[in-house]
């Protein structure tokens, strides 16, 4: 790959211009939606990006000490991290990955929990630290059908590169790989039924009570950058490349939007669960489609 | 100001004031089209809603909420009880009327104000806070 596309993949699509506005967009889509959904008008389609602009502006109290820097410090980490997720993915078919990149990319999606939780507990609130106990805790849980569903489609393609595991056609194990990722995705987005670390009104807002002005705007900025990772990652890896650059991203951004409306109906429509039936429905159920995909993919390399 | 996002205190109030600014962002009149927001951290709002006569044991918790939010912040007064203490004047627990304790930018009267008259006097808080934003930005200049 040449300096200059390598350039436009990190700076325009999918790096950190297309990231960002696609955070933006995507956070008034979700807020925009429910409101649709709930038979109301809506937020208007500036105000995620209004909201951002007004945190900068306010005077956050901000402590000299380390816990005042890493307050900051932690949100930028997470929203570095997301958009490196997002540079990672393969949109069109002729990309070039290098070896392990998928490795690099799963452990980007991770860096944002760890973040939370060591904000939630920096920030000495006891919401925070009931939060961040209950995200760590999450953690545990969904990503055991996350990693498998990862480890299936690696192993059915053979290989840890992003490139040729979506060149590859792994029919059935790719069906069950899907199910079993995306079956986390609400956990991994905070969003309802399991929107347990940020569930506001019963702990306010969990780890992030403590945050104001720019951390708030970064963390805001980091939880829409997790909807662009998260849903790019089901329609990179999901929706076959046609191998016309245009038809391919035109593909990309559709599939992403598709995955987001079918998480913001789940979430609009369901109430929060309790912990312990979280935790029990993961570890039950999604240990049965982590199986499941683990056997499918061993079955399809005989 | 596009996005003032609400904190919302109740010192005291007789759940009517409230319920009518919880009104607000029903269906019916949807204040999330003003891009407002009900906030549950004091941290991440702009403008305090008090709601109630100022009784001795939510006084406490009125001032650190108060100095809770960042600035620039606008406070807005909910239903006749801040304004006045209403039907609990004389009361030997009541402390209030709010403005005893808080500049009070906003008043909006009522037993209870209907929503239409709390969306009212929330759009004229955020008027205020865009007034405080600029000035804000004067002042900062000025000291650099």
């Amino acid at each position: 790959m040449n300096l200059g596309l390598t350039l436009l993949r990190v700076f325009v699509f999918p790096g950190i211009i297309y990231t960002v506005f696609a955070a933006w967009f995507i956070l008034w889509f979700d807020r925009k939606m429910t409101a649709r959904m709930q038979n109301r008008i809506g937020p208007p389609f500036y105000q995620p990006f209004f909201d951002f602009i007004k945190l900068l502006a306010k005077d956050s109290q901000t402590q000299q000490s380390m816990e005042g820097k890493l307050m900051l410090g932690l949100p930028i980490m997470s929203v570095t991290a997301l958009i490196g997720a997002a540079t990672l993915l393969p949109v069109t078919a002729s990309e070039q990955g290098f070896a392990g990149d998928l490795v690099l990319l799963v452990s980007l999606l991770e860096v944002p929990t760890i973040c939370l939780v060591l904000a939630g507990f920096i920030s000495k609130s006891i919401f925070g630290q009931v939060g961040a106990t209950r995200e760590a805790i999450l953690s545990i849980a969904y990503n055991i059908p996350f990693l498998a569903g990862m480890v299936a489609l690696a192993s059915a393609s053979g290989s840890l590169d992003l490139s040729k595991i979506v060149n590859s056609r792994p029919g059935v194990v790719g069906i069950a790989a899907f199910v079993s990722i995306i079956i986390c995705l609400p956990a991994k987005l905070h969003i309802n039924p399991f929107s347990l670390s940020n569930a506001e009104q019963e702990i306010y807002s969990g780890p992030l009570t403590e945050m104001s002005g720019a951390q708030l705007a970064l963390w805001e900025l980091s939880h829409g950058l997790e909807w662009v990772a998260l849903s790019g990652l089901m329609a990179a890896l999901f929706i076959p490349k046609t191998g016309i650059i245009g038809v391919d991203i035109i593909l990309f951004l559709v599939g992403s939007i598709l995955v987001s409306l079918l998480l913001i109906i789940l979430s609009t429509g369901s109430a929060r669960l309790k912990l312990g039936e979280t935790v029990r429905l993961y570890w039950r159920w999604g240990t049965v489609f982590a199986g499941l995909v683990l056997i499918a993919s061993m079955l399809w390399q005989l | 100001m596009k996005s003032p996002w609400l904190f919302h205190l109740n010192t005291g109030a007789c759940n009517g004031c409230d319920i009518e600014l919880l009104c607000c962002l029903t269906p019916r009149y949807d204040v999330e089209q003003l891009g407002i927001r009900l906030e549950g951290s004091p941290r991440h709002a702009d403008i305090l809603c008090v709601s109630g006569p100022v009784t001795r044991n939510t006084l406490d918790a009125l001032q650190s909420v108060y100095s809770q939010i960042p600035d620039p912040k606008v406070v807005v007064a909910i239903g006749s009880c801040p304004a006045s203490c209403n039907v609990f004047a004389g009361s030997p627990v009541v402390v209030g009327p709010l403005d005893r304790f808080l500049h009070v930018d906003v008043y909006v009267p009522g037993c209870p104000p209907r929503p239409d008259a709390i969306i009212c006097g929330i759009v004229r808080a955020t008027e205020i806070l865009a007034e405080k934003v600029a000035q804000n930005i004067v002042v900062k200049e000025s000291v650099a």
